[in-house]
C-alpha cells in the first residue's frame, strides 16, 4: 500500500518510564493490551503484510488491519479500520503509527492516526478522544504493573456523524 | 481552518487535589518539570513566573483559579528572542473527576502562524504532564535529557 498521500490528525507523544522492549511488548501482544486498551486483545502477525486484529474481550473483530512497517522496537505502521460495515468505502482506510525512541530513562512513545482524505472534526473525535486514555493507561501498566481500566463510549457526535454517512456502528 | 493551539489529555489515578498541588508547588515542579519552579500566589491577577535552575524562563498573570478545578494564566516566553517577542499566550487547566481517575486537559492557546513557541511548548508539555503522571502514580519522576526534547536552545 501506499502510504504517502496519509496526512497526520492526531499525534500524541507520552513518555514512559519503560524500556523500548517493554513497550514495543505491550504494543503487540494481547495479554498486554488487554490491560490497557479498553480490554480489547491486539493480535499482530509481525511482518510487512501480516494481519493485525483487535478483539473485544468477548472475542469479536473490533478492528483489522494488516502491517505496513515494522522495525522492532523503534516503528511500527498498521492499517487501523474498525469493523464497521461501508466505512473504508466512505472514510478510506485509518492508518496508525507508533514510534518508540529512547529518552533518557524514559521512552518516548509516539502516536500518528492518519487518513488519505480530509475527514470532519466530529469523524475524527472518536480518535482524539481514545488514544490519550489508551496511551495514559498504557503508560500506567507498564509503570505500576496494574491494569488502568478506563471506561469511555466513542463519542456520540462522530456515531452521529458515521450514520449519517450510511456507516452502521451497532 | 482550525486557530494554532495545543490541546492535551491525560488520565491519572489520583485526585484533582493532587493534581492543583501539583500544579502549583514548586516542591513537586521541580521533581517532574525539568528543576522548574512555578512562582505566584495563585490568586486572580497575581504575577505568575516559571523559574528554571534560577532563572526565569516565562512569566504571566493568573486569569483564573477555581481549586481544584480550573486553573488559567497568561503565557509568555522570556528567554529565546524569536519567542520573547511573541505576543502573550493562555494556558487553561482543567481538571475533571473520572470515575476513580482524573481526567487532565491542558490548552495553550493564542499563538500567531508559524508561532516558534507553539513548536516549542507542543514538544515541552508532553514530557511535563508524563512526569506529572508518573510523579503522582509511582512516587517518582523520571529524568528526560532536555535535548531528548528536540527544542532549540533546550539543552
Amino acid at each position: 500500500m501506499n502510504i504517502d498521500k496519509f496526512k497526520p490528525t492526531l499525534v500524541y507523544t507520552i513518555y514512559i518510564a519503560s524500556t523500548p522492549e517493554q513497550v514495543w511488548q505491550a504494543l503487540t501482544s494481547a495479554e498486554l493490551s488487554r490491560k490497557y486498551f479498553f480490554g480489547n486483545a491486539v493480535e499482530v502477525d509481525l511482518r510487512v503484510g501480516g494481519a493485525y486484529i483487535v478483539r473485544t474481550p468477548d472475542g469479536a473483530l473490533h478492528i483489522s488491519g494488516e502491517v505496513i512497517e515494522c522495525d522492532p522496537l523503534r516503528k511500527l505502521t498498521v492499517t487501523f479500520n474498525v469493523n464497521w460495515p461501508a466505512l473504508i468505502e466512505k472514510l478510506g482506510p485509518t492508518l496508525v503509527t507508533y514510534e518508540i525512541e529512547p529518552a533518557g530513562d524514559a521512552v518516548k512513545l509516539t502516536l500518528i492516526e492518519a487518513h488519505d482524505r480530509p475527514l470532519s472534526d466530529d469523524i475524527l473525535s472518536g480518535g482524539r478522544q481514545g488514544w490519550p486514555a489508551i496511551l495514559s493507561a498504557l503508560k500506567s501498566v507498564l509503570e505500576t504493573g496494574h491494569p488502568l481500566v478506563i471506561k469511555m463510549a466513542p463519542p456520540e457526535r462522530m456515531l452521529a456523524a458515521l450514520r449519517e454517512m450510511g456507516i452502521k456502528t451497532a | 481552518m482550525r486557530k494554532p493551539e495545543f490541546i492535551y489529555v491525560t488520565y491519572i489515578e489520583t485526585t484533582p487535589e493532587k493534581v492543583w498541588e501539583a500544579l502549583t508547588n514548586s516542591e513537586f515542579t521541580r521533581r517532574y518539570w525539568f528543576n522548574t519552579e512555578v512562582k505566584s500566589d495563585w490568586k486572580v491577577g497575581s504575577p505568575f513566573a516559571l523559574v528554571m535552575d534560577g532563572k526565569i524562563t516565562d512569566t504571566g498573570e493568573i486569569l483564573e483559579a477555581e481549586l481544584p478545578r480550573r486553573l488559567s494564566y497568561s503565557f509568555k516566553h522570556e528567554i529565546d528572542d524569536a519567542m520573547r517577542n511573541e505576543g502573550p499566550t493562555k494556558v487553561v487547566f482543567t481538571i475533571e473527576p473520572y470515575g476513580n481517575l482524573v481526567k487532565l486537559t491542558v490548552t495553550h492557546e493564542g499563538f500567531a502562524e508559524g508561532s516558534k513557541l507553539l513548536d516549542g511548548i507542543s514538544k515541552g508539555w508532553p514530557a511535563i504532564l508524563s512526569g506529572l503522571k508518573s510523579l503522582l502514580e509511582t512516587g517518582k519522576a523520571f529524568a528526560i535529557p532536555p535535548v531528548a526534547l528536540g527544542i532549540e536552545r533546550f539543552e
